[in-house]
């Protein structure tokens, strides 16, 4: 009898013990979160202004006082909206593949989403090595395409398995009673999962396209750095995570705060992103059909 | 037109467990015909193998045939589109279209290639009163069909399964997750619909086989025992299984 108390009494005492670790992990999690955004904000809101949005860098981006980043802005946006929407066009018919006809052959699907899992996790200064090597095997100078390939190569695995995820969810009674009216399994693809699954992909889109627009590594070696907006897609372009990594490494108080003008700019792009991300989330899904 | 369905000498396993043994039966046209036994006996696998919904399961290995009129179904060249479309299909639960309660009837019509609009509504209509869910909805066509209840939904389905314009329709346990009085128009909807179509009702509701079958058969473990029409079948069961079944001394 003595010994169920105390047992009893234990059980009370770690369930109090692992709460309260829970409750200091997720306050953790938040203060880190606030001190992040705080310290980009103090730094960054002071040296935001028109110009710094508005004009490319005077005189060099390393040591040129004048100017602002929109040679990044606009780089980047160029490079994160080309690489989601490549990613896109080819991981759409990738997931739908994977969710009709190869849903039968058990393994194969297994080996594909194990593969997209390997390739998720591959540091992105690998992929730009790897589009490094390419580039250099084909004679062809950094530039914004190449840097929308390599980054796409890049957010598709991601891509693919959240949109993946989301669909591997439909019921298979939802499928029986399409094909029952008599479409393919193509047709049902796009016009029965992709509707049902529409949050899930708009979801998948945008955590791409957070994705790309934050990724350093992979540019660093494929669209190169130049004080210039790209006129077309085979010149090299600026992008906002390396105008941070240059410019906060020049000895020039000026030049530093560009630095952290495009922080914030990127962090405020992040943020948006993800708040979109679940105000779509939420908005889309009002016919899709629940279990 | 409409025909019988013949099955014969259906075999279908999953590895090597044997799920349907030798089936060999006819459906009457224009009845309804209920496919009666206790859980797990293979019914439903009967019904998906007759739109070869089977197809979905590589692991199944199905042999035998199954004729419609001269097509013989499972061993055919002829498009498995055209074939399911001459059968429509209602689940134990519904599954409506993630879209509009029009646009759920009308995707069946716009398969066939019809367009437009005016010669859509009219359909539409048509086919939401033949399933006696028009009153219901007149004034919400463009409401998401998941905002139906479940009754409703379920009707929804039949509706859309009409429109594709079937010759048959393949019911699996269509009343199982409806309530009683869901589950009661559904019934009288069926006992309507026969006049046109060819019904095959799958369902372990002893009960609910008196009320609607003009045709049984009956199934157990695999095997079709008894066959019949459902007079004989109730009233003058010829086998030992079957008798206890209609005792409810077998689950």
């Amino acid at each position: 009898m003595k010994n169920l108390l105390d047992k009893k009494a234990r059980q009370k005492y770690e369930e109090k013990a692992m709460l309260w670790v829970m409750r200091f992990s997720t306050l953790l999690i938040i203060i880190t979160l606030c001190l992040i955004l705080l310290t980009i904000l103090k730094k960054g809101i002071g040296s935001l202004s028109w110009e710094i949005i508005s004009k490319t860098p005077k005189g060099g981006y390393y040591f040129g006082k004048d100017g602002g980043i929109l040679n990044a802005i606009m780089g980047s946006v160029y490079l994160a909206t080309g690489a989601t929407l490549l990613a896109f066009i080819i991981g759409l018919p990738v997931t739908i593949f994977m969710n009709t006809c190869m849903k039968r052959d058990k393994r194969t699907l297994y080996a594909v989403r194990f593969i997209l899992d390997v390739l998720t996790g591959i540091p992105s200064i690998v992929y730009g090595a790897f589009g490094f090597i390419i580039m250099i095997a084909l004679h062809v100078h950094a530039s914004l395409l190449c840097g929308i390939l390599v980054v796409s190569i890049i957010i598709l695995p991601v891509m693919i398995r959240s949109m993946d995820e989301a669909i591997n969810t439909v019921p298979q009674g939802l499928q029986e009673s399409s094909l029952s009216l008599g479409i393919t399994s193509v047709a049902y693809g796009y016009k029965v999962l992709c509707r049902q699954c529409l949050p899930a992909i708009v979801t998948a889109v945008l955590l791409a396209f957070g994705r790309a627009i934050g990724d350093a590594a992979s540019v660093l070696f494929t669209t190169g750095f130049t004080d210039n907006l790209p006129q077309n897609i085979t010149e090299p372009a600026a992008t906002l995570p390396l105008a941070i990594f240059f410019q906060l490494s020049s000895p020039i108080p000026e030049v530093q705060h560009r630095a952290y003008a495009a922080a914030t700019i990127l962090t405020m792009i992040i943020l948006i992103t993800s708040i979109m991300t679940r105000v779509t989330g939420k908005s889309c899904n009002k016919n899709a059909i629940k279990e | 037109m409409q025909e019988p369905i013949s099955i014969q000498n259906l075999n279908l396993c999953i590895e090597k467990k044997e799920i349907l043994k030798d089936i060999n039966i006819t459906i009457p046209e224009k009845q309804i015909t209920v496919i009666l036994g206790p859980s797990g006996c293979g019914k439903t696998t009967l019904l998906k193998s007759m739109n070869r919904l089977t197809d979905l399961y590589p692991q199944m290995r199905v042999s035998g045939s199954i004729r419609i009129g001269n097509e013989d179904i499972l061993n055919t060249r002829q498009d498995i589109t055209e074939i399911r479309k001459k059968m429509g299909l209602l689940s134990q639960r519904p599954y409506p279209l993630p879209m509009s309660i029009y646009n759920n009837v009308a995707f069946g019509l716009r398969l066939s290639g019809r367009k437009k609009k005016k010669y859509l509504d009219g359909r539409v209509e048509h086919y939401l009163r033949l399933a006696s869910l028009w009153e219901e909805v007149s004034t919400r066509l463009n409401a998401p069909a998941s905002s139906l209840s479940i009754g409703q939904q379920q009707r929804l389905c039949l509706a859309r399964g009409l429109a594709v314009d079937p010759q048959i329709i393949l019911a699996d346990e269509p009343t199982s997750a409806l309530d009683p009085i869901s589950s009661h128009e559904i019934e009288q909807k069926f006992i309507q619909l026969k006049k046109q179509y060819t019904i095959v009702l799958v369902t372990h509701i002893l009960r609910q086989a008196a009320r609607l079958a003009d045709y049984v058969v009956f199934m157990y473990l695999g095997e079709v025992i008894e066959h019949g029409p459902a007079s004989e079948f109730f009233n003058n069961p010829k086998t030992e299984i079957t008798k206890a079944y209609l005792k409810g001394s077998i689950n």
